[in-house]
C-alpha cells in the first residue's frame, strides 16, 4: 500500500533557502530557513532538507514528492556567469542585438548605453538562408557554407550557440538541419535553437531568449546533476519537479533544455500561494504583494488565477527600468517589481527630495541597526525608528537591533536636511516609499487595464505584512489577507503548482479569414508537444487543455488573449470569437470598435494537471476581541502622533479573535502592522484579515 | 498631522506623477495610430486652476513638452473657468495651439470639486488620418493637409457632440480608428479628474494651491541651480540642413542669465512651400527638451521647471512657421533643433553636450502602388521606423541606430513582413558609418528591401542629413550621410518626396552615422581594435582615419 503523500518544497534565493514539509492535507509540518551556498546552491537545500526533516520526525525516503525553484538561472544572467555564447542568424541580420528597438530606456539620459545582450557583435554570425513569413523557403540553407561557420564559432571560443534565423518559428527545418550539422561535427557543442525556445515572431526578442537560454543552460544542466545525485544519494526516491516562470511545474530534464523557464520562479511561487489563498477565502479580485528585502512585487490575480504574460525583462540595469534589461519572451506569471524594500537606502537629492531606493543595502551590509557595517538609513531602519518592529523580538531575539543607531543616521542623511527630528524623517521614509509601492501597483494595474479599488491584498514576504496596510491605504485597497508562515510563502506556493508547460507561436492572420484548417493543425501539433512533456513530469494523470489566441483591432498594439473552443475550430466559431473578443475589450476600454477588423499574431496552448480542489473551508467563527496582554508606544502612521498599540503574538490569536489597530502582530520571520484606521482578525483558516473600517484618528 | 509638511506634499506630488503616467498608459493601450502605440506620441498632464501645468507624462515624444503647457493656457481663454460645467471637455487640433500638426488632437477637462473648478486634466494624442494629402511634406498650405478643428465642447453634460465626431469620421480615411482614438482621449481624460480628486480626497485638501506652490517652487529652484552651473553668456550657432526645394539655415542665440535660459531662431530661413514648417510651439518643445537633457534632467516637467526656459523666433522663419503654411512633417526639421541649440550649449560646457547624430526619425512610410488598388492586388499602408547614429559623447561613444532626441521604437522585420507583402533581405549596421573621433559616432544602419510580389509600392519620404551630415564636435568628423536609392539606377533619391518601388527592385535605405567627439588621433588603440574586431570600423579607414596599423 502506498504511503500517504508527504510532499517537501526548495526555494533557492539569493541569500536564503526556504524549506517546507507538508503532510497529504498541505498542513505546514516543517519549515527551515537556510543560508544559500552560491559554491553548490544543492548543498544550501541538503541543509534545510535535513533540518526540516528533523523537524518534521520523518526521513528523505518517506518523500512522495519534491518540488524545487532556484533563482540561480536568473542570478547567472544578471551576475553574467554563464557561458560563452556566439549567436547564427540569417545573413544581413548580424546586428540583430545591436540594433534592438532602436530606443533608448530613458528619455532624458544623453549618458546611457544600451543593455548589455552578453554576446558582443564578434560572436554574432550569420548563414545563407531564407524563409517567408508564411514559412516558404526563399533561399535554401547554405550547407558549402557551414565549414566557415564552424571555423568562427571556434575560433570565438563559443561553449554554446544560440541559433535564431528569420521566420524560424513558421518554418523550422533549416534551425533544426543547422544544428544537427553543427552537433555532428561539433558535439561538445550546447544549442539552443529559437523556434523551440520561443516560437514567437519579433527577431530581437527570440534571438534574445534563445541567447540568454543558451547562456545559462551548460551551468544549470549542470547543477540540476549535481542537485539529483546529491538528493539520490540521500535517499530520496520520488522525482524532482522545478518551478517555472509560469507558475507550473516539469521534469529535470525539460528544465535542463529550456533553463531559460525557470527564472523568477520564486516570486511565482508566491504568485501561485496568493491565489491558492483567494480560492480558498474565496477572492474574485486580488493583489498579491511581496516584499523582500531589496524588491517589491505585485501580482494581480483574478478568479483565483494569477495574470499572465508572455514577456518580462532579466537583468534590469539600475531602476529598474523598463526596456534597460535582456527581454525575454516565454509564458510567465505577470509581475511588477520594484526597487523598494526593507533595504532601500533613504536619503535627500538636490532638489531637496526625500528619495528611497533604488539603492538597497540588501543583507549585507544591512541596514543600520543591525551593526553589520550598514551606514545610510534603510527602509528596515526607519521601521524600527517607529516603532513597527521590536528590538527584542525581532528574528526570534536572535540578531540585535541598536535604535539609537538607526535614528542617527536618520537624522544624518534625511533629517539634518529637511530639518526634521530621527522620528518624522522616519515618518518621511515610510510615506515615500509606500507611496512608491502603491504608485508602481496602481500603474501596474492601469496597464492591465483594471484598477485596485475593489481588490483585496495579500501580503507575504519579510516586509510585506509590515507594509500592507500603509500601502493597501495610498493604493485605495480597503481589505488585507496576511498568510500563515508568510516568510517563506514561495516556497509554500510551490506546494500548489500543478505540472505544466505552454506554448505560444506565432501566425499571422485576420480573424475573419483566416485559414482554419492550416490553425487547427499549428494548435493540434503545439498540443502534442505540450501534453508530451507533461506526461514526463505527470504520467496518467488528468490534464486540462487551454487554447487560446492573442487578438487585437487592426493597427492597435494591446492585444487581449481569448479562449477559443475545445473543438476543432470551425467558420461558425468566428461570430462568438469576435463577440468574446468585443466583450473582453469593452471590459477594458468601456466600449469596444465595431467594424474594425481583428487580426492574430500569437496562439497558445497550455496543459496543466488539473489543481487541487479547495475543500470545504471552516467559516470563521462570530468575531470576539482578544484583549492584549501587551502594548507598545508607536509612530502612528496616519497622524505621525505616537500612540500606544497592541503588541501580540500571532501563534496566540485564534480563529474569530478580533483586535482593532494600531496593533503590532508578532511571529518569527516578520510583524504585521495594522494602523490605527484598520482592524485585524483571524479567520477560519488561520489568515490574518487586515479591514480598513475605521477613522483612525483618535484623540 | 493634517498640516502639509514637506513629506506629504512630495508624496502627493509622487501621486500627481503616478497620475499622469497611468493615463498615459490608459490612452497608448487603447490607440489606434501605429505611431502612438510604438512611439508613446501622446502626452497627458494634471493642472492647477491657474493653467499651471503640476505634472506630465513622460512618454515616447518630447513634442508634447511644452505644447501641453501652451495649449491649455489657450483653451482656457476660449472657455474662461467661471463659465467651465461639469461634463465638460474642451478639444482642438489647431496645430498653432495644439501640437504643431493637425493629427495631434489635444482635450481638457475640468475637475470640479464642490461645484467648483479645482484643476484640470489633459491629454494629447496622434490620429491616425485627417484627410487632405495625408500625412507628407507635399501640401501647400494648411487648407491640403487635413481638417482643422478650433477649439471647441467636444463634450457637454457627458455626451460627446455628435456633429463633432460626424464631421471627424466624415473628413478621414480612417473613421473608425479616429473614433477609437477620441473616445480614448475622453477616457484619458476622465481618468485624469477622477484620479485627482480621489487624490485631494485621501489627503483632504481642498485646492491645490499649496501642492502647485510646492511644486512649481521647488522644480523652478532647482532648475535654476543647474542653470546656475552654466557660464553666463550669448551663445551663437547655426545648422546647415537639406531642407525640401534648397539647403536652409537654422539659426539659435542661446542666452544664459541667473534667471533663466532664452532662445531666439533670429536668422533663420523663411518658410518651405512645402508641409516641412514648424510651428514654434513645436520648435520650442524640442529645443526645452535638449536643454533638459544637459540642464537639470532629473527635475520633472511642470511651470516651474519648463518657465525658466524661453523660445522666441521671428514670425514666418521656417521655426516659427504662420498659417496658412504647411505644417504636416513638421518633427523632419524639428528634430534637428537639438543639435543647433546643443552646439550654442557646447560652447558654454563643452563636456556635456554630444556630437551631433542623425536626430531626423528616418521613418518609411509605405502603400501600395495606385494601381494595385485598381487591378484588385494586396493593398497595404505601413509606416516603418528607424534611425541612425547618436553623436558621441565627450567619454563615450555614440550608440549605433538609436533614436534621439525622439524615443520611438524601431520595427521589427518578422512583424512587417507578416503585416506587408515586402520582403527585407539586409538590416545591418554601415561599417565606418560612425563619425571618427577619440570617441566614436554611432552607426548608422543599411536596410534592403524588394516587393514580396510583382507587384509595386511607393514610399514616401521626409528625412534629412541626405546632403548634411551630423558634425563632429571637439575634433571629431562628421557621420556619413544618409543615402536612399534603388540598387543600380542611375542616381540616388532625395531625401523628400515619393519613390516608387517597381517589383523585382531592390530598395536601400541606409541611415545616417552620428559625429565624432575629440580628435580620432587621440583614440584608445584598444578600442581600436575592438572596432575592427566587430568589423564596425574597416581595416582602411583604421588606417586613413585613426593612423592604426597593425
Amino acid at each position: 500500500m502506498a504511503s500517504p503523500p508527504l510532499r517537501m518544497a526548495i526555494d533557492v534565493g539569493g541569500t536564503f533557502t526556504d524549506t517546507v514539509v507538508v503532510d497529504q492535507n498541505n498542513i505546514v509540518l516543517a519549515s527551515a530557513k537556510t543560508l544559500t551556498t552560491p559554491a553548490n546552491p544543492a548543498d544550501g537545500a541538503m541543509e534545510g532538507a535535513v533540518r526540516a526533516m528533523a523537524a518534521a520526525g520523518r526521513r528523505l525516503d518517506e518523500l512522495t514528492g519534491f518540488i524545487h525553484g532556484t533563482t540561480l538561472a536568473t542570478n547567472a544572467l544578471i551576475e553574467k556567469r554563464g557561458a560563452t555564447v556566439a549567436t547564427v542568424t540569417t545573413e544581413g541580420f548580424r546586428d540583430i542585438l545591436e540594433i534592438a528597438y532602436e530606443r533608448r530606456y530613458a528619455q532624458y539620459d544623453i549618458n546611457l548605453e544600451k543593455p548589455d545582450l552578453l554576446v558582443p557583435r564578434e560572436r554574432c554570425f550569420t548563414i545563407r538562408e531564407r524563409m517567408s513569413a508564411e514559412g516558404a523557403v526563399l533561399i535554401p540553407l547554405e550547407e558549402a557554407s557551414v565549414d566557415a561557420l564552424l571555423d568562427q564559432v571556434d575560433s570565438s571560443g563559443a561553449e554554446a550557440v544560440a541559433i535564431c534565423l528569420i521566420h524560424a518559428y513558421a518554418n523550422p527545418v533549416h534551425e533544426l538541419r543547422l544544428r544537427e550539422i553543427l552537433l555532428e561535427r561539433r558535439p561538445e557543442l550546447t544549442v539552443s535553437v529559437s523556434h523551440e525556445v520561443s516560437p514567437e515572431a519579433r527577431e530581437f526578442d527570440r534571438l534574445c531568449t534563445t541567447l540568454a537560454n543558451a547562456y545559462i543552460r551548460p551551468l544549470m544542466a549542470r547543477y540540476l546533476v549535481t542537485f539529483e545525485t546529491q538528493f539520490a544519494e540521500a535517499g530520496l526516491r520520488c522525482p524532482i519537479l522545478m518551478m517555472t516562470a509560469g507558475g507550473g511545474m516539469c521534469t529535470i530534464a525539460t528544465a535542463a533544455a529550456f533553463p531559460i523557464r525557470l527564472v523568477e520562479s520564486g516570486p511565482a511561487g508566491g504568485a501561485i500561494l496568493a491565489a491558492r489563498i483567494a480560492a480558498e477565502a474565496g477572492l474574485d479580485r486580488v493583489l498579491s504583494f511581496d516584499v523582500g528585502g531589496t524588491t517589491a512585487k505585485f501580482c494581480l490575480i483574478d478568479d483565483a488565477l494569477p495574470h499572465t504574460s508572455r514577456h518580462f525583462e532579466i537583468a534590469r540595469a539600475a531602476r529598474f527600468i523598463k526596456g534597460s534589461g535582456i527581454p525575454v519572451r516565454i509564458p510567465v506569471i505577470e509581475m511588477i517589481e520594484i526597487g523598494a524594500g526593507g533595504g532601500s537606502i533613504a536619503g535627500v537629492d538636490r532638489l531637496g527630495r526625500l528619495t528611497v531606493g533604488p539603492k538597497s543595502a540588501g543583507s549585507e551590509p544591512g541596514p543600520v541597526a543591525f551593526g553589520r557595517g550598514g551606514v545610510e538609513p534603510t527602509v528596515t531602519d526607519a521601521d524600527i525608528a517607529l516603532g513597527y518592529i521590536a528590538p527584542d523580538r525581532f528574528a526570534e531575539g536572535r540578531l540585535h537591533v541598536d535604535k539609537p543607531a538607526a535614528e542617527r543616521a536618520l537624522s544624518r542623511s534625511v533629517g539634518d536636511a529637511l530639518d526634521l527630528g530621527p522620528v518624522a524623517a522616519a515618518d518621511g521614509v515610510s510615506r515615500i516609499v509606500d507611496e512608491s509601492m502603491a504608485s508602481a501597483g496602481r500603474i501596474h494595474a492601469a496597464e492591465s487595464g483594471t484598477d485596485l479599488g475593489h481588490r483585496t491584498m495579500i501580503a507575504f514576504g519579510g516586509n510585506g505584512p509590515l507594509h500592507a496596510t500603509r500601502v493597501a491605504r495610498s493604493a485605495g485597497v480597503t481589505r488585507v489577507v496576511v498568510p500563515p508562515n508568510p516568510g517563506v510563502g514561495s516556497a509554500v506556493g510551490f506546494l500548489y503548482a500543478p505540472v505544466s508547460f505552454e506554448i505560444v507561436r506565432s501566425r499571422y492572420t485576420l480573424l475573419e479569414s483566416a485559414d482554419l484548417a492550416a490553425v487547427n493543425e499549428l494548435l493540434q501539433e503545439m498540443g502534442d508537444e505540450a501534453q508530451a512533456v507533461v506526461a514526463l513530469g505527470a504520467a496518467g494523470a488528468p490534464v486540462t487543455v487551454r487554447r487560446s489566441a492573442y487578438m487585437r483591432y487592426r493597427g492597435q498594439g494591446h492585444e487581449i488573449e481569448v479562449d477559443l473552443p475545445d473543438h476543432a475550430l470551425h467558420p461558425s466559431d468566428v461570430g462568438p470569437l469576435v463577440m468574446a473578443f468585443e466583450e473582453a475589450y469593452r471590459r477594458q476600454f468601456s466600449r469596444p470598435v465595431p467594424g474594425m477588423a481583428i487580426e492574430i499574431l500569437n496562439w497558445a496552448v497550455g496543459v496543466t494537471t488539473e489543481r487541487s480542489t479547495v475543500g470545504d473551508v471552516p467559516e470563521t467563527p462570530q468575531l470576539k476581541p482578544f484583549p492584549p496582554a501587551e502594548t507598545r508606544p508607536i509612530q502612528c502612521d496616519l497622524t505621525g502622533d505616537t500612540v500606544t498599540a497592541a503588541f501580540v503574538s500571532r501563534a496566540e490569536m485564534g480563529p474569530g479573535d478580533h483586535l482593532p489597530g494600531p496593533a503590532l502582530i508578532v511571529e518569527p520571520q516578520t510583524t504585521t502592522l495594522v494602523s490605527a484606521d484598520f482592524s485585524a482578525h483571524v479567520d477560519g483558516v488561520g489568515n490574518l484579515v487586515l479591514i480598513r473600517d475605521q477613522e483612525g484618528v483618535r484623540l | 498631522m493634517t498640516e502639509l509638511t514637506p513629506a506629504r506634499l512630495q508624496v502627493m506630488w509622487n501621486r500627481l506623477l503616478a497620475v499622469v503616467e497611468e493615463q498615459g498608459q490608459t490612452l497608448i493601450r487603447a490607440a489606434f495610430s501605429p505611431i502612438v502605440r510604438e512611439s508613446g506620441d501622446i502626452s497627458a498632464g494634471i493642472f492647477d486652476v491657474r493653467g499651471r501645468m503640476l505634472a506630465q507624462a513622460v512618454t515616447g515624444t518630447p513634442g508634447h513638452i511644452n505644447t501641453m503647457a501652451e495649449a491649455v493656457i489657450h483653451l482656457m481663454r476660449h472657455f474662461p473657468v467661471s463659465e467651465m460645467k461639469p461634463g465638460e471637455i474642451y478639444m482642438t487640433n489647431d496645430p498653432w495651439l495644439a501640437a504643431g500638426h493637425l493629427n495631434d488632437f489635444l482635450l481638457l477637462m475640468p475637475a470640479f470639486k464642490d461645484g467648483r473648478v479645482v484643476g484640470f486634466a489633459s491629454c494629447t494624442s496622434h490620429l491616425v488620418d485627417l484627410g487632405g494629402l495625408g500625412m507628407g511634406p507635399e501640401g501647400s498650405d494648411i487648407f491640403d493637409e487635413g481638417l482643422l478643428i478650433p477649439p471647441c465642447k467636444l463634450v457637454e453634460s457627458g455626451e460627446p457632440n455628435p456633429l463633432l465626431m460626424s464631421i471627424v469620421r466624415a473628413n478621414s480615411r480612417e473613421p473608425v480608428a479616429n473614433e477609437g482614438d477620441i473616445y480614448a482621449l475622453i477616457a484619458c481624460c476622465e481618468a485624469g479628474v477622477a484620479r485627482l480628486l480621489e487624490m485631494m480626497a485621501e489627503f483632504r485638501i481642498d485646492d491645490l494651491e499649496p501642492l502647485a506652490e510646492y511644486i512649481i517652487e521647488t522644480s523652478r529652484k532647482g532648475s535654476l541651480a543647474a542653470i546656475a552651473e552654466v557660464p553666463e553668456g550669448v551663445y551663437r550657432n547655426t545648422l546647415k540642413v537639406d531642407g525640401y526645394e534648397a539647403p536652409l539655415e537654422l539659426h539659435a542665440t542661446l542666452t544664459v542669465t541667473k534667471d533663466g535660459m532664452h532662445v531666439d531662431f533670429v536668422g533663420t530661413s523663411p518658410c518651405s512651400g512645402k508641409g516641412i514648417n514648424v510651428p514654434l510651439n513645436y520648435a520650442t518643445a524640442y529645443t526645452v527638451f535638449a536643454l533638459r537633457c544637459v540642464v537639470g534632467p532629473d527635475i520633472p516637467n511642470n511651470a516651474g521647471s519648463l518657465g525658466v526656459f524661453t523660445v522666441d523666433g521671428p514670425p514666418g522663419c521656417i521655426l516659427n512657421a504662420q498659417p496658412p503654411a504647411p505644417v504636416a512633417m513638421r518633427h523632419t526639421l524639428g528634430q534637428l533643433t537639438p543639435d543647433l541649440v546643443l552646439g550654442c550649449l557646447y560652447q558654454a560646457v563643452p563636456d556635456r553636450i554630444p556630437a551631433e547624430g542623425a536626430s531626423c526619425l528616418y521613418d518609411i512610410p509605405m502603400r501600395h502602388a495606385p494601381e494595385v488598388a485598381r487591378n484588385g492586388g494586396r493593398e497595404f499602408a505601413l509606416e516603418l521606423v528607424h534611425n541612425g547614429g547618436t553623436g558621441a559623447r565627450s567619454h563615450s561613444d555614440g550608440l549605433s541606430a538609436t533614436a534621439y532626441p525622439s524615443g520611438v521604437l524601431g520595427s521589427q522585420v518578422e512583424i512587417t513582413e507578416a503585416v506587408a507583402p515586402v520582403v527585407v533581405w539586409r538590416r545591418e549596421l554601415r561599417a565606418d558609418s560612425g563619425g571618427a573621433g577619440k570617441f566614436r559616432g554611432g552607426l548608422g544602419q543599411r536596410i534592403e528591401m524588394t516587393s514580396a510580389t510583382d507587384e509595386p509600392f511607393i514610399v514616401f519620404l521626409s528625412v534629412e542629413r541626405i546632403v548634411h551630415p551630423a558634425e563632429g564636435r571637439g575634433g571629431g568628423a562628421p557621420g556619413a550621410k544618409g543615402r536612399i536609392r534603388i540598387a543600380g539606377a542611375s542616381a540616388d533619391a532625395g531625401g523628400k518626396g515619393e519613390l516608387r518601388v517597381e517589383a523585382g527592385d531592390r530598395f536601400i535605405f541606409e541611415t545616417p552615422g552620428g559625429g565624432g567627439f575629440g580628435d580620432p588621433s587621440d583614440r584608445a588603440r584598444d578600442a581600436v581594435e575592438a572596432d575592427l574586431r566587430r568589423g564596425l570600423v574597416t581595416p582602411e579607414r583604421a588606417r586613413t582615419d585613426y593612423g592604426y596599423e597593425l
